[in-house]
This record gives C-alpha cells, sequence and structure tokens, in this order.
C-alpha cells in the first residue's frame, strides 16, 4: 500500500544550545499507510508528544524529513499549513481547549480556518458531531454546559470536522469513565473506517491498543525501538516490562501460565485467549 | 516559544549571594537602586557597574540569562535614548544640526547614561530574582513588611496572594504554550493580518487560559481549605529567617557603596 506519511531520520533538540538542552528523538524512522490504526505506546517523558507534534508540522524537526503523501511538508510554508489539516490532532484533555460560545461554532473552528464554504462547513459539523454521537440539541448549547466526556466528544469533533487523512489522539481516553472511553474509543474506529483515515493513538492502556491496533510503536528513551503487529510486539513482553511499560493483562496472566508450566503462546487479547482455553478443555476433555 | 521567557526565573545555586537573607538582598536591592539615582557622572557608573559585576561574579549567575532577560527592554531602551538625545536642551553648539533634529553633547551624554542607568537597574534586579527562591522572596518581603500590620495592612495575605501568582507564571506560560499548539492543529493563525485579526486570533487562547486559571485557582483554593488554611493567625514559619555574619557584611558593602555614591556626587564625578 501507498504510505502516506515517512518520517526518515527525524531527530528534535529542544532548547538548542541553552543548558536545558534536551534531546527529545533521536533517528526515528517509520512509515504509516492509508487506513492503518496504529498504536503509539511509551513512558512520560520517552518522545511520544513531541513525535505526535512533529507530524502535523507544529513542530519543526532538528534533523530529518517528514513526507505527507511523498512530499517534505517543511520544503513549502503552503505544504506546512495543509499538513495542519491532513494530519488531525487531537492532545491531551482536548476539551481545555474549547473556547467558542455554542458547541457548533466550536467544532466549525478547525474547518473555517480551511477557508471551507458554508455548506460545506455545515455539513463537516454535523457529520462530525453525528461521528462522536452529539446530538442536535447539543449543538447549539455552550460547550461549558456540557459534561466531561461529552466535551472531550466535542473537542474530537472539533479535529474530526477537518477530515484529516491521519488522526493522531494523544491518550483521548485519560480521566473517563469506563463507559465515556468504550463510546470514544469506538468513534474513533468509525471515524476510521467511513473515511479510510489512518489513526495514531498514544495510549497507557495496553489493553486497548491490544485490541484495536494493526500495528504498535514502541518509544523508549527518545528512540523507536519496536515496530510490529501486536503479537510481534507484545512477543517481546519481557523488555516492555523492563522499560516501564504495561504488558495487557491476559498476556501477564498467559505468561503466568506458561511459567507455571502450561504449554500455551502468549495472547494478548481475550477472544484470542477465549480461544486457546477453549482449545485446551477441549484437548482435555478428549484425554 | 514564550518558555523563553525569564520573568522571576529562579537559578538554583549556592553561592553567598543565593545565601543571603531574602530580606538582606531587598534591602541592598533598594540601597543599589537609591545609588543608582544618586549617581550623576562617569565615575559614579563605572563604580556601580564595577559593583554589579562582582556581584553576578559571586552569583554564579551566567551573565548570558542575564543579557538573555534584557531582550524584551531592546523597545524602551531605544525610546528613552532617543527622547534624551533629542530632547536635551544643551548649552554651546550642537554636535549635529539637521531639519527638526538637533542633538547637544549634553543630549547625547544623558542618553548614554540613561541606558546605563536602566540597564544597570534592570540587571540588579534580576540578580534577586534570579538568585532567590520565589518562597524566600516572598517570606522576606512579609518580614519586611511586618511592621506594617500595625496600621491593619494585611501584610501575609498580601505576600501569599504574591506567592501563588509568582508561582503560577511558569504553569500559566506552559498551559498557554499547550493551547497554542492546540488552536494550531485547528489551523489557527496568529502571525499573518492585521492588527485586528492578530487581536482576534487571541480569543481562541485567551478564553480556554481564563477557564483554565479559574479551574486551578478553584483547586487550589480547595487544597488550601482542606489543609486547614485560614490566613496568617497563628501561622508559624518552616524556615525562621536569620541573619548571619555574610548578611551584616553584606549591609557594610552595601553601606560602603551608597557612601562613596554620595561623596563622589559631592565632587560632581
Amino acid at each position: 500500500m501507498e504510505p502516506i506519511l515517512q518520517v526518515q531520520n527525524l531527530n528534535y533538540i529542544y532548547s538548542a544550545g541553552t543548558p536545558f538542552e534536551h534531546q527529545a528523538l533521536q533517528d526515528v524512522s517509520f512509515s504509516v499507510s492509508r487506513g492503518e490504526f496504529i498504536g503509539i505506546i511509551g513512558h512520560t517523558g520517552s518522545g511520544k508528544s513531541t513525535l505526535m507534534q512533529q507530524l502535523n508540522g507544529l513542530l519543526k524537526p532538528t534533523s530529518g524529513t517528514i513526507l505527507l503523501d511523498g512530499k517534505d511538508i517543511w520544503s513549502d510554508k503552503k505544504l506546512t499549513r495543509q499538513a495542519r489539516f491532513r494530519v488531525g490532532l487531537v492532545f491531551q484533555y482536548p476539551e481545555y481547549q474549547l473556547f467558542e460560545e455554542t458547541v457548533y461554532k466550536d467544532i466549525a473552528f478547525g474547518p473555517k480556518n480551511m477557508g471551507l464554504s458554508y455548506e460545506e462547513i455545515d455539513r463537516r459539523v454535523r457529520d462530525a458531531a453525528a461521528t462522536v454521537g452529539l446530538t442536535e440539541q447539543q449543538l447549539q448549547v455552550s460547550p461549558f454546559d456540557l459534561s466531561g466526556g461529552q466535551k472531550r466528544r466535542v473537542a474530537i469533533a472539533g479535529v474530526i470536522a477537518m477530515e484529516p487523512e491521519v488522526l493522531i489522539l494523544d491518550e483521548p481516553t485519560a480521566g473517563l469513565d469506563p463507559r465515556g472511553r468504550e463510546e470514544i474509543l469506538k468513534n474513533i474506529e468509525d471515524y476510521r473506517r467511513t473515511h479510510n483515515a489512518t489513526v495514531m493513538m498514544v495510549s497507557h492502556s495496553m489493553d486497548d491498543v491490544a485490541r484495536l491496533t494493526d500495528r504498535l510503536l514502541v518509544l523508549n528513551g527518545s528512540r523507536l525501538v519496536m515496530d510490529g503487529s501486536p503479537a510481534e510486539v507484545f512477543a517481546r513482553s519481557e523488555e516492555l516490562i523492563e522499560m516501564g511499560l504495561n504488558i495487557p493483562q491476559v498476556t501477564r496472566v498467559f505468561l503466568e501460565l506458561k511459567a507455571m508450566g502450561l504449554d500455551v503462546e502468549p495472547v494478548y487479547t481475550i477472544d484470542q485467549a477465549v480461544a486457546v482455553l477453549k482449545t485446551l478443555r477441549g484437548g482435555a476433555a478428549k484425554c | 516559544m514564550l518558555k523563553d521567557i525569564t520573568l522571576g526565573q529562579y537559578f538554583p545555586g549556592n553561592s553567598v549571594v543565593h545565601r543571603l537573607d531574602p530580606r538582606t538582598k531587598l534591602i541592598l536591592l533598594v540601597v543599589y537602586i537609591v545609588a543608582l539615582f544618586l549617581a550623576v557622572n562617569w565615575v559614579s557608573y563605572a563604580v556601580m557597574a564595577a559593583f554589579l559585576i562582582i556581584a553576578i561574579k559571586v552569583s554564579t549567575i551566567p551573565p548570558k540569562s542575564i543579557v538573555r532577560g534584557m531582550k524584551p527592554l531592546v523597545m524602551i531602551l531605544i525610546f528613552t535614548a532617543v527622547l534624551n538625545l533629542f530632547f536635551t536642551a544643551g548649552e554651546g553648539e550642537p554636535l549635529v544640526d539637521f531639519w527638526i533634529f538637533t542633538v547637544y553633547a549634553d543630549g547625547l551624554k544623558r542618553a548614554v547614561l540613561m541606558v546605563i542607568r536602566i540597564l544597570l537597574l534592570i540587571s540588579g534586579t534580576f540578580l534577586l530574582t534570579y538568585t532567590t527562591s520565589p518562597i524566600s522572596l516572598t517570606d522576606g518581603l512579609e518580614s519586611l513588611m511586618n511592621p506594617l500590620k500595625a496600621i491593619k495592612v494585611p501584610v501575609h495575605e498580601l505576600s501569599m496572594m504574591m506567592c501563588i501568582a509568582l508561582r503560577f507564571i511558569p504553569t500559566l506560560i506552559e498551559e498557554t504554550d499547550k493551547i497554542m499548539a492546540a488552536q494550531k492543529a485547528r489551523g489557527a493563525d496568529f502571525e499573518s493580518g492585521n492588527l485586528m485579526d492578530k487581536a482576534r486570533a487571541l480569543v481562541p487562547i485567551l478564553v480556554p487560559l481564563f477557564i483554565s486559571a479559574f479551574r486551578r485557582a478553584d483547586e487550589l483554593a480547595t487544597a488550601m481549605e482542606c489543609r486547614c488554611y485560614q490566613g496568617g493567625e497563628g501561622r508559624t514559619k518552616m524556615k525562621l529567617l536569620r541573619y548571619n555574619l555574610w548578611d551584616f557584611e553584606a549591609f557594610g558593602i552595601g553601606a560602603v557603596l551608597l557612601g562613596l555614591i554620595i561623596v563622589l556626587r559631592t565632587f560632581g564625578l
């Protein structure tokens, strides 16, 4: 498949030339195809947030290039601005960025900045609102009157309304209750399917990334240390734990089982675990 | 970005200047400012500059960071210099007489001295804020203002407010950075357009910033009440301020400096 985003030998240094100099990214390279669902994991300070801000041109790489559809986003001012719209970025706790009088106006902020026609803005706002499950009435209320989970959805809709080809989210479910988490994850997955968009999601919930994503990028100490399918990455569970990262709960259980002498291959989702356990029981019954 | 502003930033260290009692430093700063305004001529300014340079040297603060803190003041400096240069009526022949501009030797001298005075003034105050943590600074202020309690000035409350305000400057700057990045990600444009456009572009930053400032204030108030904060009444200090030997030495140096400048002034140097 044709890659949509290519990151080549990316380096980024904060406050270069001062005593506070700090290398946040070191020689990071990967490429991303249309429609992929990618999880980014790594503990605090591993460079995840910095990487995200490079991908849509908010931060300029110290060295290395970022290609969007094969074109360097920093080669031309117009391309940089385009990258902002084509690569949508949802920050952590995005509800703190709401500012308009009504939900409708706030969602329309991005599309308006794109210079779209009135009809197109209207369509996109309504589509985005529908994607995240906001009702018609809610569009006309002040975003500050909504609950925390609803505010979060408004903020995500504000980015989705730009209809980015790559949607990047930084811990979109942080601080939400289990039902709110499920709904938001479902909204994101819906957007990916209906728009054939690439989704990159930073998350600390290994269970979520194991279940939802096709591919995982693991950052550690400002380097990209693993890049592969959840099966490949979680097969290296010991290394992940060494980095101070978590592994899915079922993987942990299965590793324990294996250590206790049961002949099972590590799994990383509940469904797989159920399948493995069923065959085990079936096998036992036959004996 | 915004993080580069060094307003009131504290550089931890262990020099003599760092260890001085905050009250000593505050009083010395006042003495220094008085001396600076009593200085009239080149020699006095040279003495003041020498004093400051030695103090910076002793404090181990990198001079670079003091220079960096000056950057926002460049406009004010230029403005002062230009005003003094052109609007000082001097005696004798003007140095330059061009169209509506006349520059006298006196004007030139005053412009230069004025710029030096502002530079010395600002770097002197920087030295205080760089070497004193906000908390000990407000402690010092509170203790110095204590006599004002007699005339019902809420000294403790004032210093607590100042302490909180100082504490939240970096937090709010960080918050502003985050909000700016988020709105930029939605295509907000803060650079182009005329003045009105630029002012309007600030709304998406200011509204969330104010809301978050109020939210933080609420949270902080609750947290303080949870720990039984009830104002200054009966409140004791964890760190008691105490003058040490080096404080008295510093007072001595300050007195010598002030005396020297007064003597130089009587000679018009």
